[in-house]
């Protein structure tokens, strides 16, 4: 058993998080000293390349928009005691939905295209997840087995699926054919234009605001909704929610469908919002980065909020910063990612005892 | 004046707004047995939890044998001769008595020399203090009370003097309660100190030297036992007269609600947990069921409450019959649409969950209730009144509906779980301890509480191990043994010795 700490509540959900991420960079900085770079000189190029000029902005919100949904697809299930592990299998079948939808209906309006294909793509992201929710509940095969093996069914079924099926007729690479614009998300710049403002080419898109929506259904669902109650008593407590009456096993189920159908959502931004065809390499990590976001943000919408922005401007400032800097690797990006998971997520209390006996300290006096 | 053991001067312990302990300051003399007894949430556990070193003191000084300690943490406290019998019991269940016992505690390389040393050891211990535990036995495989001599048993192996106990008695059994003062006895006179929280004035009374009152986090009296009786003890705890005895008006009952008959339930392994019981319950009556924990009273009130199926046998409620009903819903929440409420043995790992807020736990098992749904969201303005009237009915304390349930002290908790069954108005309410490490005067309060709900027509079913709490309550008693009714008697005729005969399933 550990010490209860005496801190308050604003420090443990804030000044932690913080102290977490500034020991990551700290880490990450002595790093790239170590490979003759100048640290901060890297993190200037960095923050300038996701914050400093208006196309920047715009890439680091279309990848926060994806880190949104996987994230709150990991917080989802984490509410009801799950770990989730299988996001980015969910989002690549959820793909599957999106690419079947287009490629055989866009022949029709957007107005019906999209819809269908957002549906299609929480409707798909669902059904991969709740295999493993269904073992889970009913016969106690772990969770984080069944999804982690479920990310490589995924990959393999849409590997044959891509190389003999839906590729495009005479291509040599496994992509399908590009969607009918019909079925395209319209661009953010696209939207302002039709405003008169004039925005920078990206491919950050309406999804963008779906997913804050998200954010907010999130909320509502799990903290305020009976739904929700029944989720977090799950979660916390199963014995107690057996002696409320609640069927344990369906809550189980459900909450992974749900958390499937959030992680699908991201397939929407990039391929119906970004790249208008499906290739093999999609997802490209999205479903693990939603685990970091989740762990980072405290399963907590805003806190998934900021930290999908951390990691939005993580992956668009590093690629900027590996094209200036030839010696920073797409390697080293993936890297400090890797410590801010590991200082937000596996040593989340570090700071803990120190930053309590600094407050008695501070209170004495 | 006899050498002290331990001596606090001025300790002040807040968490965050709430000052749990207010400038306590007391003695206790070397080789004496000090209790220490207060309401639920004075603030025992927080003083004990410090001397142990759980807890840091915000301000306030520790003497250990006349010497000005600092204990930081409960290493400090076992290097200073300080052991803790926790109430939850801190045991690896599938190691062997001497294997937990060495925990942590290994000396040297080589286990098996170790294990041979504490052996030796250990068997001039069980000697010395008459504790009667065998050395090999699986832990996992004792009973509560067993269980518990292996946690002195290890507190006096790491060379503790003084002896903290929270609660010890709130799990065992009468005689597992008598075996463990003859225990507490005899440390005494090797010289030990002993410390008891307890809940239980005759216990005060019985062992105790002298006594420690707390009231709101302060030390409202410090009394020579022999000086005082109970009700002198229970004024003082809660800072009024208390009445100790329950007013009974005879029962009027009306039609039978509940019909037991020939119910039983057969494990996997084939045991027999129940064995062909049956029963009758009347409206405006309680039913005690009374005997010693685990021969079957918490599997009748699963089964009552629809978490459990039975083997075989019936159960009618109000002339429908419960163990063939058919339900979409799992059948604990059939049942309480049903009209039967139900306050749950382990309170605090079923009656609610720790980590929600009061106001989240006080519609635990209500959360379909029409009346605070709004739409597709919860009414939360709804609950939190409901919460809060819960609270000023109940006088929970801190009254705070936003505060995390696992922060209040148990009886605070237990008193949020009563509330709410009983504002669901049942027709069959099912109570499973409904005052087990509940503070006098909060006991009082349920204990009442519980009568006016029999007064008003409702039928109650009371498993309790208090013998004092079931003849208080009840109108009739059943006793159960092994899983069967060994006897059948109303309450006005029936004596502790008669029931401690029937629990022990003779006659
Ligand atoms: N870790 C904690 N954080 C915040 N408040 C706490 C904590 N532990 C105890 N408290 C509060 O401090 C007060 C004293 O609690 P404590 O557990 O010492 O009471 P107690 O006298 O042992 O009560 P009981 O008889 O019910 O066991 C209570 O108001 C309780 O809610
Ligand atoms: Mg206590």
């Amino acid at each position: 058993m550990s010490q209860p700490s005496n801190l308050p509540r604003w420090a443990t959900l804030w000044l932690m998080p913080v102290l977490n991420l500034f020991a990551a960079l700290l880490v990450s900085g002595l790093v790239i000293t170590l490979i003759g770079e100048d640290p901060v000189e890297c993190l200037q190029l960095m923050i300038n390349g996701a914050f400093g000029y208006p196309e920047g902005i715009g890439y680091t919100l279309f990848y926060t928009t994806s880190f949104i949904f996987t994230g709150l697809a990991v917080a989802a299930a984490f509410h009801a005691g799950l770990f989730n592990i299988g996001g980015e299998g969910q989002m690549y079948l959820a793909g599957l939905g999106v690419t079947l939808v287009c490629l055989g209906l866009d022949f029709l309006p957007g107005w019906v295209v999209i819809p269908l294909a957002l549906l299609a793509s929480m409707v798909f992201g669902a059904a991969w997840a709740f295999i493993p929710g269904y073992l889970q509940a009913k016969r106690g095969s772990h969770i984080v087995v069944t999804t982690i093996m479920f990310n490589f069914i995924a990959s393999a079924l849409m590997t044959w699926l891509l190389v003999d099926k839906l590729i495009m007729p005479g291509s040599q690479t496994p992509a399908t054919r590009l969607f009918a614009e019909s079925a395209w998300i319209p661009m953010l710049h696209e939207l302002a234009a039709n405003l008169g403002v004039e925005l920078p080419q990206t491919p950050l898109n309406a999804t963008f605001f779906l997913a804050l929506l998200a954010l907010v259904l999130f909320y509502l669902m799990v903290w305020r909704s009976h739904w929700g109650y029944t989720l977090r008593t799950v979660g916390l407590n199963e014995k107690a929610a057996r002696y409320a009456g609640m069927p344990v096993s369906k809550v189980i189920i459900v909450a992974m469908c749900f958390s499937g159908a959030l992680a699908g959502l991201a397939a929407v931004n990039e391929l119906l919002g970004s790249t208008h065809r499906m290739n093999l390499a999609f997802t490209n990590g999205i479903g693990f980065v939603g685990i970091a976001v989740a762990l980072m943000g405290r399963n907590h919408p805003f806190g998934i909020l900021l930290s999908a922005l951390l990691f939005g401007a993580l992956t668009q400032g590093g690629l900027d910063l590996s094209f200036e800097k030839p010696a920073i690797t797409h390697e080293m990006i993936i890297l400090t990612q890797g410590l801010i998971i590991l200082f937000c997520g596996a040593l989340e209390n570090l700071f803990q005892t120190p930053l309590a006996l600094a407050f008695k300290q501070m209170t004495k006096r | 004046m006899a050498e002290l053991a331990i001596e606090l001067t001025g300790v002040n312990k807040y968490f965050g707004e709430v000052h749990a302990n207010k400038n306590i300051s007391f003695a206790v003399a070397k080789g004496s047995i000090h209790g220490i007894i207060g309401e639920n949430g004075a603030g025992k556990s927080t003083l004990m939890s410090i001397l142990y070193g759980y807890y840091q003191a915000d301000s306030g000084s520790i003497r250990l044998n006349g010497q000005e300690v600092r204990i930081r943490n409960s290493h400090d406290a076992i290097a200073r001769g300080i052991g803790m019998v926790h109430q939850h019991f801190m045991l690896v269940d599938t190691f062997t008595v001497l294997e937990n016992i060495v925990l942590g505690a290994e000396q040297g390389v080589a286990l098996k020399q170790s294990l041979q040393a504490a052996r030796d050891h250990l068997a001039a211990l069980n000697r010395d203090y008459g504790l009667q535990v065998d050395p090999d036995a699986i832990v996992g495989e004792l009973g509560v009370g067993e269980q518990q001599r292996v946690e002195i048993l290890k507190a006096l192996y790491r060379g503790a003097d003084v002896l903290i106990l929270d609660e010890p008695t709130a799990v065992l059994t009468p005689q597992e309660a008598d075996d463990l003062f003859r225990i507490l006895r005899l440390l005494k006179a090797q010289g030990k100190t002993v410390l008891l929280i307890t809940h239980k004035l005759r216990e005060v009374l019985d062992i105790t030297d002298a006594v420690t009152v707390m009231r709101a986090g302060e030390i409202v009296g410090n009394v020579v036992t022999a000086d005082v009786g109970k009700e002198d003890l229970a004024d003082l705890m809660v800072g009024r007269k208390v009445n100790l005895q329950l007013d009974k008006a005879p029962a009027r009952l009306g039609k039978t609600v509940l019909q037991v008959s020939n119910l039983s339930l057969t494990d996997a392994r084939g045991v027999k947990l129940l064995d062909d019981v049956s029963f009758e319950l009347h409206a405006g009556e309680i039913v005690g069921i009374a005997g010693v924990s685990g021969n079957g009273q918490s599997e009748l009130l699963e089964i009552l409450s629809g978490m459990r199926e039975a083997s075989a046998g019936s159960v009618r409620y109000n002339g429908t019959e419960l163990t063939t009903l058919q339900t979409r819903e799992p059948k604990a929440a059939a049942y309480r649409r049903l009209g039967i409420a139900h306050v749950p043995e382990d309170r605090s790992r079923e009656g609610l969950v720790k980590d929600f807020s009061t106001f989240e736990n006080a519609i635990l098992g209500y959360h379909d209730d029409p009346a605070i749904q709004r739409g597709l969201l919860f009414n939360r303005k709804a609950i939190i009144e409901r919460c809060r009237r819960f609270i000023s009915e109940f006088d929970v304390r801190p009254a705070n509906a936003f505060r995390r349930s696992g922060l209040f002290s148990g009886g605070n908790q237990q008193k949020v779980i009563l509330a709410r069954e009983i504002d669901s108005d049942p027709q069959l309410m099912l109570i499973g301890q409904p005052t087990r490490g509940v503070d006098i005067g909060a006991i009082e309060f349920i204990h009442k509480r519980l009568m006016a709900l029999r007064n008003a027509g409702k039928a109650l079913l009371l498993v309790s191990v208090e013998l004092d709490e079931i003849l208080a309550l009840s109108d009739r008693i059943i006793v159960m043994n092994a899983g069967r009714v060994s006897g059948e008697l109303p309450a006005a005729q029936a004596t502790a010795t008669e029931l401690g005969l029937l629990m022990g399933g003779h006659k």
